[in-house]
């Protein structure tokens, strides 16, 4: 195995083990930190299966974002649509054979990435044009979306450039995934596009990216609207309770 | 009214977008607590040496005991989408009044502390060692926030800076940075029985002349009775319904739905106040013990129903979080809560809002009303912040826009609603609310009352409003002080149950 085989296959052991392990980690944080107080934003559902669609409306609609600000709704739906169906068609360089849906988004997959991209770049417009979100910009906001586009263009370089050995990189990443490693083409693009996932990969768990897990432990939009039927009370309150 | 040192705001049909102006309102300053009601509620009441460590140590507390605060910490993703959403940032285009950068004041030093990158990398991520300075831009900003959530509703994972505010209060009172107006209406609360400071024999006084008056103004001798025991209801309601202009016409109101309905009901001097300013500083244990008169109030009289009269943050903790802090309410099963929800009559919501219970006995036919005489009346509605986005009432969601509504239709011909985005869960905030209603910060209560100003004047323009009903003392309060600054006169403000009271039938 060569040296670059080796970095690549070591650094993406790491990558997965801090993004598993990481989001792993906010999730028990998240859901160990108790909701002491009913704080939903009224109206809200006055059942479970109520919460369930509210939150699957801001999940898949961005439903509070389009309420807010079409602009910043059209970019970033743009953005995320586009990066779930490039995942998705990512998925058969793991799976051999492929499913069904897999295979079947193969084609968009490949247009959603300049739906991806064009969603970034108008996000990022946003950061220098409207003088709001340039205040609030930090330096890793501007770098997040650079990383993302960059991961985009990379990716976009090798499917409509200068292709990259398909078959010699999906037996490279389902060596990853069965623990028979295999050697990695070496083009530019696919080792950048590589790397900058990893990255990717190891800030997620550290950084604003924590949105996507954080979304569903958000009190304001996963609580019930019941206080008067039901008695709710965290457990530090209830031990001050009995004091 | 006194000249303002400030500029106020000129009304436009839309309330514009402004361009940020950076530090513009840096220079207001909430009065700080004194000793007196800092030592009451438990906190220093001048910084303390360890400042830093002791901040510190508690915001991991809060972010320990909440997830909101811990959750809102770290999704936010600076979007972008509620920068324009606030009314003091509308208001005053002071960069610190979007609801984002209100949280990043805190944010900045949770990624220091607590973050992975703020550790090593603190310019990339914005955080900052807490610093003089940032305590200085926290007492500012945390008070010029009225906690009215209105963000919450753009944001799209929710992130409520009403939290942020809330924790960010908390820590600067255990530090010793507490507010004067807070600090000595929750050590009134709790020495005396209300904000108002109005003392039991000062209270029977009162009640006994606002009886004399509605009966030479109605022949009917309509009560409004003090510590009855056994009386089926309890009505709780902020203080100052029982002497400001215009809440107490509400009072007069409750009264008279209570004659007309034939009900036995009866007020507490212990609990003669709904308002619980523990929530404006997010302080758990005060909340509760502010809450807990009200409990004990209703065990010691034996009533079987609450109902909360016209407030919008007390009916928010009476709604949302009675039932976890004290009990009141239905679904409990340990004996603290079974102790009292055995009491309580089943066949009713508790608590129960007065507009529900009016609603109710509308529906019913019980109340008999002659709406002409509301006709020289035109009348929009407000929506409160803490009915219309932390609260509900009815049945359905959104019940609380639609029951107040109902009430006023019911009992007046004339009824226009404001622009449909500056109301109901989008509405304006009054500009003072959570703990701001106090005339040190008159200027921030003047500015973010600008949107709401801009969308009554349209209605004023085109339909000819002249009264703008409310369900909030607070709101009673904070317009009566600050219409004038634009024009108008206060006695167009006024409550929903002062219309139900002109309009309502008495035999
Ligand atoms: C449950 C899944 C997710 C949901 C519901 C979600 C939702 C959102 C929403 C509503 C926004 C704000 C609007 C916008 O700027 O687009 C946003 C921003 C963002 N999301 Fe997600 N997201 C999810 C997953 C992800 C993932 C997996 C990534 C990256 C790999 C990601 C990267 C971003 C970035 C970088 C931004 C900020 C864009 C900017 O700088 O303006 N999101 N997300
Ligand atoms: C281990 C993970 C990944 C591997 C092995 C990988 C590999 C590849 C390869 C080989 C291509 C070229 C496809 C072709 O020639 O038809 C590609 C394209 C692309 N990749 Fe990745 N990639 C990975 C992760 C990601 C991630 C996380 C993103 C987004 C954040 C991404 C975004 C893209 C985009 C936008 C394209 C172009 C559109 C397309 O062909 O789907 N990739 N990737
Ligand atoms: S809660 Fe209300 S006052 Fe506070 S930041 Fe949000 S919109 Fe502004
Ligand atoms: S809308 Fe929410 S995520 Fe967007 S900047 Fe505001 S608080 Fe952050």
């Amino acid at each position: 195995m060569t040296s670059l085989t080796l970095i690549y296959t070591g650094l993406y052991y790491f990558a997965a083990i801090v993004l598993i392990a990481g989001v792993a980690y906010r999730i028990v944080e998240y859901s160990r930190t108790p909701a002491p107080l009913k704080i939903p934003t009224t109206p809200a559902p006055t059942t479970g299966a109520g919460v369930a669609m509210r939150m699957a409306r801001e999940v898949v609609l961005f439903e509070s974002l389009f309420k807010s600000n079409k602009w910043i709704w059209v970019f970033g739906w743009m953005f995320h649509v586009g990066l779930a169906l490039v995942l998705l068609r990512h998925v058969r360089y793991f799976q051999e054979p492929m499913w069904f849906v897999i295979e079947f988004v193969q084609p968009y997959g490949t247009y959603a990435s300049f739906m991806m991209v064009a969603g970034l770049l108008g996000l990022w417009a946003r950061r220098f044009l409207v003088d709001r979100v340039r205040y609030i910009s930090t330096p890793s906001d501007h770098l997040m979306l650079a990383l993302l586009v960059a991961i985009g263009v990379s990716g976009m370089m090798m499917t409509f450039v200068s292709h990259t050995d398909i078959v010699a990189l999906k037996a490279f990443t389902l060596g990853l995934v069965t623990f028979d490693w295999q050697p990695l083409p070496s083009d530019g693009p696919l080792l950048v596009h590589l790397a900058l996932v990893a990255l990717l990969m190891i800030i997620f768990p550290i950084s604003k990216l924590l949105h996507a897990p954080g979304i569903f432990f958000s009190p304001t939009r996963n609580q019930v609207d019941n206080p008067r039927e039901t008695r709710s009370i965290a457990p530090w309150a209830a031990a001050a309770e009995r004091k | 009214m006194a000249v303002p040192e400030f500029e106020v705001p000129k009304l436009t049909e839309y309330t514009e977008v402004p361009k940020i102006n950076p530090g513009v309102m840096a220079h207001v300053k909430t009065f700080p607590a004194a000793e007196a009601s800092q030592t009451f509620l438990g906190y220093p009441w001048a910084l303390t040496d360890d400042w830093q460590e002791r901040a510190i140590d508690k915001m991991g507390d809060l972010l320990g005991k909440y997830r909101s605060l811990r959750v809102f910490m770290d999704a936010c993703v600076h979007c972008g989408a509620c920068t324009d959403k606030c009314h003091y940032f509308l208001g005053t285009a002071d960069p610190k009044n979007m609801p984002v950068a209100r949280q990043d004041l805190m944010r900045q030093v949770y990624r220091r502390y607590f973050t992975i990158p703020g550790k090593i990398a603190p310019w990339l991520v914005g955080a900052k060692d807490l610093s003089k300075e940032i305590l200085d831009d926290w007492y500012n900003y945390y008070h010029q926030c009225s906690e009215c959530r209105r963000c919450s509703v753009y944001c799209p994972y929710g992130i409520d800076t009403a939290e942020v505010t809330m924790a960010g209060r908390e820590i600067l009172n255990t530090i010793g940075m507490g507010q004067k107006y807070s600090s000595e209406i929750l050590t009134k609360v709790q020495k005396i029985g209300n904000n108002l400071g109005l003392p039991g024999p000062a209270l029977e006084d009162t009640l006994l002349g606002l009886e004399e008056d509605i009966e030479l103004d109605t022949g009917v001798p309509v009560k409004i009775p003090l510590d009855v025991k056994g009386s089926e209801i309890l009505l709780v309601t902020p203080s100052a319904d029982f002497f400001s202009e215009p809440h107490v016409e509400s009072l007069i109101g409750y009264a008279k739905v209570f004659h007309a309905a034939g009900a036995s009901w009866t007020l507490s001097t212990h609990a003669s106040e709904a308002g619980n300013f523990g929530l404006f500083n997010g302080n758990y244990e005060t909340m509760r013990k502010v809450a807990m008169r009200i409990r004990d109030a209703a065990l010691e009289l034996g009533v079987k129903r609450i109902i909360v009269g016209e407030c919008g943050h007390a009916w928010r903790v009476a709604y949302s979080f009675w039932n976890t802090l004290t009990g009141i309410g239905f679904g409990g099963n340990d004996p603290f809560s079974i102790e009292l929800q055995q009491q309580l009559d089943h066949r009713y919501k508790q608590p129960m809002h007065i507009c529900e219970y009016t609603w109710d006995l509308i529906q019913k036919g019980t109340l008999k009303f002659d709406k002409s005489l509301n006709d020289d009346r035109v009348i929009t509605f407000h929506d409160s912040c803490n009915v219309a986005r932390g609260s509900r009432m009815g049945e359905e969601p959104g019940d609380q826009f639609t029951i107040p509504r109902n009430v006023i239709m019911a009992v007046a011909n004339n009824f226009h609603d404001m622009a449909p985005e500056t109301i109901g869960e989008g509405t304006f905030c009054c500009g003072g609310g959570g703990g701001v209603l106090t005339d040190d910060l008159i200027e921030v209560r003047v500015k973010g009352a600008l949107p709401r100003m801009n969308a009554f004047n349209n209605v004023v323009q085109a339909d000819g409003v002249n009264f703008l009903a409310l369900i909030c003392a607070i709101c009673k309060a904070q317009f009566t002080k600050v219409i004038p600054y634009y024009g108008f006169d206060r006695s167009m403000v006024g409550g929903v149950h002062q219309l139900v009271s002109t309009a309502i039938k008495l035999d």
